[in-house]
């Protein structure tokens, strides 16, 4: 490895320590991301649990069904925190440090998504327990790598999606607008029935909206089996999203002057 | 008591009430939970569970939309009554609402200003998912009296809500605190009749909205639309509200001596 990768490296290594210092030093802030999908699982899965009566699930446990959007929709609010936190570094004149310093844009980008991927293991963590107390089938060890791979790379997309409009909007004010766009983005998926029972414009969308692939990527094991023609769709998913939404990021990094 | 009668004080509740509806449509951090919220969620919820009403138990409806309606109205005013709290304590903050405790006005038109500004937003709320369910096709069964119904029980629980929201914000002061409490307006929201019929809920839920008195209001503002005008239901939704509005009325008052008495 060259000198000036190592270096890059431990400056994003670096960077993924402050977030994790933030964590232990403020766990409070964690809060929010853990809380608002934990009551959103459990009271989803109170409210529309007797779907699973329908012909046509495929599954006799909503809990199961349901899991796998709390998970992301945690990655989403704790990548879109990522997006929150960096308007306030703006705000308060920290990231013009950051950009005044050495490192690479693309550095300072990765290290800020790479927190973000790591940090959505926390809400990840909470729900996947929560779950298995209230009745959530176990997904076995496959299912279980699978999920924590579309948790991440959610993570990931909605880290880039904060950046990207955090560096657009230069203020927390933009949060609302952060927040949202994850939620849109996981909710209109097959997220609270199978694509065959989705009614009206949602079984348009779901049918095109490219997370849908993500959620039913992280789904199987909760429901089934994992296999291959059901990962590879989430993961090229995944790639792209990030891809796109990366370089989204990195030109408004790049075009912010310091 | 003279006071609460004379006009002047019904101008300052007038003024105050409009100051906030103002407040709120210039701040969209308060708008978008009252109307972008709950409006995305009965959108997604009626494309995601709209099968439901195939389950065997479901009560016999037109559509999905129209047994949401009513939950999505309820949820907007739940939200509303928080966003009220939430200007409220911005006020505190700010030191806006002690200039008003040392203005020779009534301190009651401070609190019933706020409430009469939640109530134009209820109001709003009404007329918003109202215009949705027609321009969706939903036929209400009760025709106009049925939707004027509707829409004084929507007001009535912005302003039984608003005043629980105005109770925290007057007795703690803090805007963090009221936002802190938009979580457990979710948990009250899930545990209610609101997004499902009390027969086909899981349990816990399905005993606890049996006695939430959210599931009375929702159950009463529903009727309109869906069956038909039940005495019964009116009654406990009318209830409901008393409940709800009497309960935060007390509180706030008290918080309010507290505030007056404590300086803060």
């Amino acid at each position: 490895m060259s000198h000036g990768l190592r270096v890059d490296m431990s400056t994003i290594r670096a960077m993924i320590e402050r977030s994790r210092n933030e964590l232990l030093r403020v766990p409070g802030a964690a809060i929010p991301g853990v809380l608002a999908p934990t009551i959103f699982f459990l009271g989803l899965t109170a409210v529309f649990g007797s779907l699973t009566l329908l012909p046509g699930f495929d599954t006799q446990s909503y809990q199961s069904f349901l899991i796998p959007v709390s998970l992301m929709q945690g990655a989403g609010f704790t990548g879109a925190a990522t997006g929150v936190n960096l308007a306030r570094d703006i705000e308060n004149g920290l990231f013009d440090r950051f950009l005044a310093s050495p490192a690479p844009r693309w550095v300072l980008l990765t290290g800020l998504v790479s927190s973000a991927s790591l940090r959505a293991l926390v809400p990840g963590t909470f729900l996947f327990i929560v779950a298995m107390i209230v009745g959530a089938n176990f997904p076995g060890i496959l299912g279980l790598i699978v999920a924590v791979v579309a948790v991440m790379g959610m993570g990931v997309v909605a880290a880039c999606w904060g950046v990207a409009l955090a560096l657009k909007f230069k203020t927390q004010s933009a949060a609302p607008l952060m927040q949202a766009g994850m939620l849109v983005l996981i909710l209109t998926t097959t997220a609270y029935a199978p694509q065959e029972l989705l009614t009206g414009w949602l079984a348009e969308v779901a049918q095109i909206n490219p997370a849908t692939q993500v959620v039913e990527m992280a789904r199987q094991g909760f429901v089934g089996t994992v296999t291959w023609s059901g990962t590879w769709p989430g993961i090229v998913t995944l790639i792209g999203l990030i891809a796109l939404l990366g370089a989204w990021a990195l030109r408004g990094m790049r075009r912010t002057a310091y | 008591m003279s006071a609460i009668f004379s006009r002047q004080s019904w101008r300052v509740v007038g003024e105050l009430g409009r100051r906030s509806v103002k407040q709120t449509f210039r701040r969209p951090q308060l708008m978008a939970p009252l109307i972008i919220f709950p409006t995305l969620l009965l959108a997604i919820q009626t494309g995601g569970a709209g099968r439901a009403v195939d389950l065997p138990g479901f009560p016999p409806v037109e559509s999905f939309l129209a047994f949401m309606l009513a939950g999505a109205m309820v949820q907007s005013t739940l939200l509303a009554g928080n966003s009220g709290g939430i200007a409220l304590a911005v006020d505190i903050e700010m030191g806006f609402t002690d200039r008003l405790l040392v203005a020779p006005i009534p301190r009651f038109s401070i609190v019933l200003g706020r409430l009469a500004g939640t109530a134009a937003l209820g109001l709003f709320t009404a007329i918003w998912f109202l215009a949705i369910g027609f321009a969706f096709g939903v036929k209400f069964t009760e025709g106009p009296l049925g939707v004027l119904v509707m829409i004084l029980l929507v007001i009535g629980s912005a302003v039984a809500f608003g005043s629980i929201g105005a109770a925290i914000a007057l007795r703690s002061g803090s805007a963090s605190v009221v936002q802190g409490m938009f979580p457990l307006l979710f948990v009250i929201l899930f545990l209610s009749t609101a997004f499902f019929p009390q027969d086909l809920l899981l349990e816990p839920a399905q005993t606890v909205a049996e006695y939430n008195p959210l599931s009375f209001i929702v159950d009463a503002v529903r009727d309109p639309v869906v069956f038909a005008f039940s005495a019964e239901d009116m009654l406990k939704g009318l209830l409901g509200l008393l409940v709800i509005g009497g309960f935060g009325t007390v509180l706030a008052a008290r918080a309010l001596q507290h505030r007056l008495r404590t300086g803060g």
